[in-house]
């Protein structure tokens, strides 16, 4: 089942690395970076309404059906786009890689996360660390390769145009592997010993946003990301304004290296600290990336410009807290709802990540943006910020501290019909 | 994988699913090692 998780998580991470299509795309098809950033906008934007919207389809039918519309949307978003590039029609590339690629990552993201729970019901942060963790390396993989074959290809439309094609077709055949593979388990425990997938408490998707601790976690993740991307997605920039005035500048290779070592504590952090919640708690794990991740902007904003090292090492922690609590949640929303409806209440939550996403970029370029204005420069272009996000994580800690088990009016009976469809699952 | 009756060996298959997700891997892994070491280098 892992394999068949990271064969779509590895695939659909790709869209971390559209930023490699955006100047051949600028220079090809004569557009800014606002437009070329525009199917990539899209792309996100369906991930989480198609994620919200379709969880309950893919827990009606099953992850195989899921990674199979996953394949097709991904891979046929890849295909117009191409279409698009020969024709230079732009307006193909924002439908196929953004829109239809984009329910493609929505349905995609959440196919295998509780199959994985399910598989796993004794390690869950385990298992969806792994799946979750493939998401992060899926720009590492497709960043290279895709500049690779533009390199090969050509910049121009038609060389963009072939490398959409086989990214569609190499996708496809790479994603192929998970729907051949992908299992439910049979009632029987996996593991001796292991407790069962279906036991303990049910709630349903539609009963799950009804209760506090939903948004409670939708607050949690909402903070959690922000203040990751609010790093991440300025990094370079960041790290070079930081010691423009100090002895020790950063070339711009060098920011490319630490942009680098961001990805990989990302990565890193989505199977390291979400194993490492279903030995200390989904609870406690929060509190440490909360908590600490607040303590590191504090560091960063009193005496990063002080010491490289420092300012680095609070970076990646605050990264890898950013990736362990993407794929921490799943466990922890099983933890509260059950395995039910798992995939369709982390559908629905993944509209935190949106939100986020829009959040993240707006307050930390929107503040250096009017402190550059003011005259300012170096590292007192983000101190602003950083305050901002430390008390984003705060307000996070706190909405942590009141999630509780879920009051028993929520949870879900199963009519006898609908509990031996559960029991019996998908045999292979 | 639990059935009723005794199991398929399926280790030749669960190696080649590794490799199949494992080999991209990797590859991402060493590109992006290689592009880090120049924030220590560049």
């Amino acid at each position: 089942m892992p394999p068949a998780a990271l064969s779509v998580h590895l695939s659909i991470g790709q869209a971390y690395a559209w930023s490699v299509f955006k100047p051949p795309l600028e220079s090809a098809l004569h557009l800014d970076g606002t437009q070329s950033a525009l199917p990539f906008q899209l792309a996100i934007v369906m991930l989480g309404l198609s994620a919200a919207f379709g969880g309950t389809f893919v827990e009606r039918n099953g992850p195989r059906w899921a990674m199979t519309v996953a394949l097709i949307c991904f891979s046929s978003g890849f295909l117009i786009s191409a279409l698009g590039a020969q024709t230079q029609q732009f307006w193909l590339i924002v439908l196929g890689y953004g829109f239809v690629g984009g329910i493609g990552l929505g349905i995609g993201y959440i196919s295998p996360v509780s199959t994985l729970i399910k598989w796993f019901p004794d390690r869950p942060g385990m298992a969806t660390g792994i799946a979750i963790m493939g998401f992060g390396g899926g720009a590492l993989i497709a960043s290279p390769w895709s500049a690779q074959m533009l390199d090969s290809f050509g910049t121009g439309h038609s060389g963009i145009a072939l490398a959409f094609l086989v990214h569609g077709l190499a996708y496809a055949v790479f994603m192929s592997l998970g729907v051949f593979l992908v299992r439910v388990p049979r009632t029987a425990k996996p593991v001796a010993d292991a407790p069962s997938a279906f036991e303990g408490v049910q709630v349903s998707a539609r009963s799950a946003v009804r209760t506090p601790q939903f948004w409670c976690l939708w607050i949690v993740l909402c903070m959690n990301v922000t203040a990751g991307i609010g790093i991440l997605e300025k990094a370079a920039p960041m790290i070079t304004d930081f010691f423009a005035d100090t002895s020790t500048p950063v070339s711009v290779s060098a920011a490319a290296g630490f942009v680098a070592l961001l990805s990989a504590a990302n990565m890193a952090g989505r199977i390291g600290w979400s194993s490492a919640s279903d030995l200390i708690g989904r609870k406690n794990i929060y509190r440490v990336y909360l908590g600490v991740g607040a303590l590191m902007y504090l560091l960063i904003a009193l005496f990063g410009d002080t010491a490289k090292p420092l300012f680095v090492l609070c970076a990646l922690v605050i990264l890898s807290f950013y990736g362990g609590g993407f794929a921490t949640i799943p466990a922890y929303l099983k933890d509260l709802f059950g395995t039910y409806q798992v995939g369709a209440i982390h559908g629905r939550l993944l509209t935190a990540w949106s939100t986020a996403g829009v959040l993240g970029p707006l307050i930390v370029n929107w503040i250096a943006d009017r402190q550059e204005s003011a005259g300012k420069h170096g590292s007192s272009l983000y101190t602003l910020s950083f305050s901002i996000m430390i008390g984003l994580l705060v307000v996070g800690f706190i909405a942590n501290e009141f999630v509780r088990p879920v009051n028993a009016r929520h949870h879900h009976v199963p009519a006898p019909r609908e509990a031996a469809d559960a029991q019996r699952q998908q045999p292979a | 994988m639990p059935s009723d009756s005794s199991p398929p060996d399926r280790r030749g298959l669960i190696v080649l699913s590794w490799v199949w997700v494992g080999a991209p891997l990797v590859y991402g892994v060493y590109q992006l090692v290689q592009k880090a070491t120049q924030l220590f280098t560049g």
